[in-house]
């Protein structure tokens, strides 16, 4: 039972973890109703930057390497980076496209994904970067000795960072006036800029926001694997997860990264042998499945209804 | 008349035989690379080291026997469509088209496998690639060299074995395998399997789905099943993640063994602290004390010819392997010229002869300033591996650092398995085994 319990947290600590990405897919489908295949790419980005400022700025500053004050310039800089690639995403690919179908959108995102991967890279280098966060990764020692169950400090961590953040946004997109907005743009374009809603200045805030849960993301997986290419990858673990958190709900996709993160490990563990292992890639795929033959719009998605 | 006509006939010969005569002097190298994506880091470590060798041997030696080696780069991706594209697109290339072919991916050495013999271009598959190619017989147009995935597999053993104090000390002892879920990752369980049943210890395999940056299931698991060593044949990412899940449940680096695709500064520089102690095998070791980096850094670097942006990466574990890769594309070229002619370009059939007679022995490779940097290699008509040799090499936080001489594999077990997969193709595909005493 102790394994079990083991087991179930670890999984819905890593859930946490799936959520942050999810979030930032599900701010930007709720602004522009566009699935935002970049995400993925965001994340490399932002982490790639971060850790690239940290390389340079002793050098160009004179700063000593690893001092505090390199880690916020750094943070500082980099989301800064994020904030400009989110507006010019804004200006160069989406407002050409606005009022063009979905899928229009869609493909468009698919495009940036390349691009923002390729000039992440083409800056930055391909070497793959360790990243110290100073919250080592290693059991709590004082739930160990009492239950004999293994937590780690730096999920944890990770996963408090997570939950403040998800609150925080979901507080925001529902009690302000910009969060408003911003579910008026995403019911209707036309209708929200018909009564006055600056649609291009809603939309650069929510790929600013994104930015910054990229960023956010992106160093704490950068900190869990490193930081190198396989952070686009992550973008993988959040999609079951939108499918079953929702894709307009900031709640739900805490729940959703709970629900896939919990299962995943659990079947992992005790389905994994039984069929050869390695379940993990597409048994919360299967169970996003099964959810969208019950409830298609996702646990707590709005429900799309169309007058015929 | 007579001499008008003369004229004419002279200045087309020499018009056909000109441009002949000055590309005789080069000798064309295709380089399937991956520069850019998810393997990029490796890649760009790998194919920097190549090209170094090469550009050395042309800057210090003026090219083999006087001709220059020239190369180019075919973006691949390590994406198998696109290898192959790279082969055909390199095939036509250089004065003879490429006359070897090196894919540095196992997906796209399968994919080629059967394209190259008709078009005589050699496939060299230095760790890496279809194992039981390694029977020359079969396969006369694909050398596996070095080492091969079942050859490491039993060398990991004998090393665990020795640091048990002796082979039979392996009875009883459990030994987790934590593998990537792919072709790559599966190519070990055979060999394991008879491993245990020979020694008598047991194997647990553990499957990590790609691309393996979450595994704390697997590590709960091992930790639960508490095995003495657990070998980590992984890929990518999936390397610091296992360091760094190793650290958080308390399972000690230095009882981890690698194998050569887990042990660069790549997969333990990104796990910090957490890699401090892993051990990893490696058909070449670390490091730029040995001569042939020193003439690399004098006549390439120096020259500022370098292919390296980042020059601190010169002397690391991809960027070593990438020489390697260049020493065994040059020292073919000198072997096939010493039968079909110094001083001349050579085709695919005169180059697959260099390899098939390749010797690099102590001696050789004192010359080449590589003694230690990788095992003395000699390939012949019917094996096509060579030394089937690693070094151990552990992480000390911030290097690598050896820790063994070449450790032999089980040569009579992996033979066996090889001539057995081997002779099972040639049924397979009609394949009459050439008769290597024939061979000249």
């Amino acid at each position: 039972m102790q394994f079990f319990f083991e087991v179930l947290i670890g999984g819905l600590l890593s859930g946490v973890l799936y959520s942050l990405v999810a979030l930032g897919f599900v701010l930007i489908y709720k602004a522009s109703g566009v699935f935002n295949f970049a995400q993925g790419a965001m994340v490399f980005f932002a982490a790639l930057t971060f850790v690239g400022f940290q390389e340079v700025l002793p050098g160009w500053l004179g700063l000593e390497t690893g001092s505090a004050v390199v880690f916020w310039l750094a943070f500082v800089l980099a989301l800064a980076s994020m904030v400009v690639l989110g507006l010019l995403t804004e200006r160069v690919v989406l407002r050409p496209l606005v009022n063009q179908p979905h899928i229009t959108l869609f493909m468009a995102t698919i495009g940036l994904t390349f691009l923002v991967e390729g000039i992440a890279q083409g800056i930055w280098g391909a070497n793959v970067r360790g990243l110290e966060l100073g919250i080592v990764d290693e059991p709590i020692e004082w739930l160990m000795d009492r239950s004999g169950i293994l937590v780690s400090k730096f999920d944890l961590f990770a996963a408090a960072a997570a939950g403040v953040l998800v609150t925080s946004l979901a507080l925001f997109f529902q009690y302000t006036r910009i969060g408003r907005a911003l579910r008026a743009v995403a019911d209707d374009h036309q209708a929200a800029l018909s009564i006055g809603i600056p649609l291009q200045h809603i939309w650069g805030i929510v790929w600013g926001v994104a930015g910054f849960v990229a960023l956010v993301a992106g160093m704490i997986w950068g900190a869990r694997n490193g930081v190198q290419f396989a952070l686009t990858f992550t973008a993988l673990k959040a999609l079951p997860v939108l499918i079953l958190g929702g894709f307009t709900s900031v709640p739900g996709a805490i729940v959703g990264g709970l629900i896939i993160g919990a299962s995943e490990k659990l079947a992992e563990v005790y389905i994994g042998p039984m069929v050869g292992g390695g379940i993990e890639s597409w048994f919360p795929y299967m169970l996003a499945l099964a959810f969208l033959l019950v409830r298609p719009e996702g646990l707590f998605g709005e429900r799309h209804i169309d007058r015929v | 008349m007579k001499f008008k006509r003369t004229l004419v006939l002279t200045g087309l010969l020499a018009a056909m035989a000109g441009p002949a005569a000055v590309l005789a002097d080069e000798q064309f190298v295709g380089l399937p690379s991956y520069r850019v994506g998810a393997y990029a880091s490796g890649g760009s470590g790998l194919f920097g080291g190549w090209i170094d060798y090469m550009q050395m041997i042309n800057e210090r030696d003026g090219g083999v026997g006087g001709v220059k080696i020239t190369w180019e780069e075919c973006e691949t991706e390590y994406n198998n469509a696109r290898g192959v594209e790279c082969y055909e697109r390199l095939k036509t290339k250089g004065q003879s088209g490429n006359t070897v072919f090196m894919p540095v991916s196992t997906g796209i050495t399968y994919s080629v496998l059967e394209k190259a013999p008709q078009d005589k271009i050699p496939v060299v598959t230095i760790g890496y690639g279809r194992t039981d190619a390694a029977d020359g017989r079969i396969f006369p147009w694909v050398f596996p060299m070095i080492t091969t995935y079942w050859s490491q597999a039993s060398g990991i053993i004998n090393y665990i074995g020795t640091k048990e104090g002796g082979m039979d000390k392996l009875k009883g002892k459990k030994i987790a395998l934590l593998y990537h879920d792919s072709a790559y990752g599966k190519e070990s369980h055979a060999i394991l399997d008879k491993l245990a049943a020979k020694h008598g210890f047991e194997v647990t395999k553990i499957a990590v789905a790609h691309p393996g940056n979450e595994q704390q299931s697997q590590w709960l698991q091992i930790r639960q099943q508490r095995p003495d060593y657990v070998i980590l044949w992984g890929w990518g990412v999936m390397n610091p993640t296992a360091l760094k899940s190793a650290a958080k449940t308390g399972f000690p680096r230095e009882k981890m063994v690698g194998v050569w695709w887990s042990g660069a500064e790549e997969d333990t520089v990104p796990a910090g602290d957490a890699a401090k102690g892993f051990t990893a095998a490696g058909f070449n070791v670390a490091g730029s004390n040995y001569p042939v980096i020193q003439d690399i850094q004098k006549f390439v670097y120096g020259k500022n010819k370098g292919n390296m942006e980042d020059k601190s990466r010169v002397g690391s574990v991809y960027y070593n392997r990438g020489v390697v890769h260049g020493m065994i594309t040059v020292e073919a070229i000198r072997k096939a010229q010493e039968k079909y002619g110094k001083g001349k370009a050579m085709n695919g059939e005169q180059m697959r002869w260099g390899f098939e007679n390749l010797n690099l022995d102590d001696k050789r490779l004192a010359s080449m300033g590589a003694t230690g940097f990788m095992p003395p290699l000699k390939i012949t008509c019917a094996d096509h591996e060579g030394p089937g040799k690693v070094k151990f090499q552990q992480w000390d936080g911030t290097k690598w650092k050896v820790l063994t001489d070449w450790v032999d594999s089980d040569r009579a077990l992996v033979r066996g398995m090889i001539e057995e997969s081997a002779a099972a193709y040639a049924k397979e595909k009609g394949i009459t085994p050439r008769d290597c005493s024939k061979e000249g």
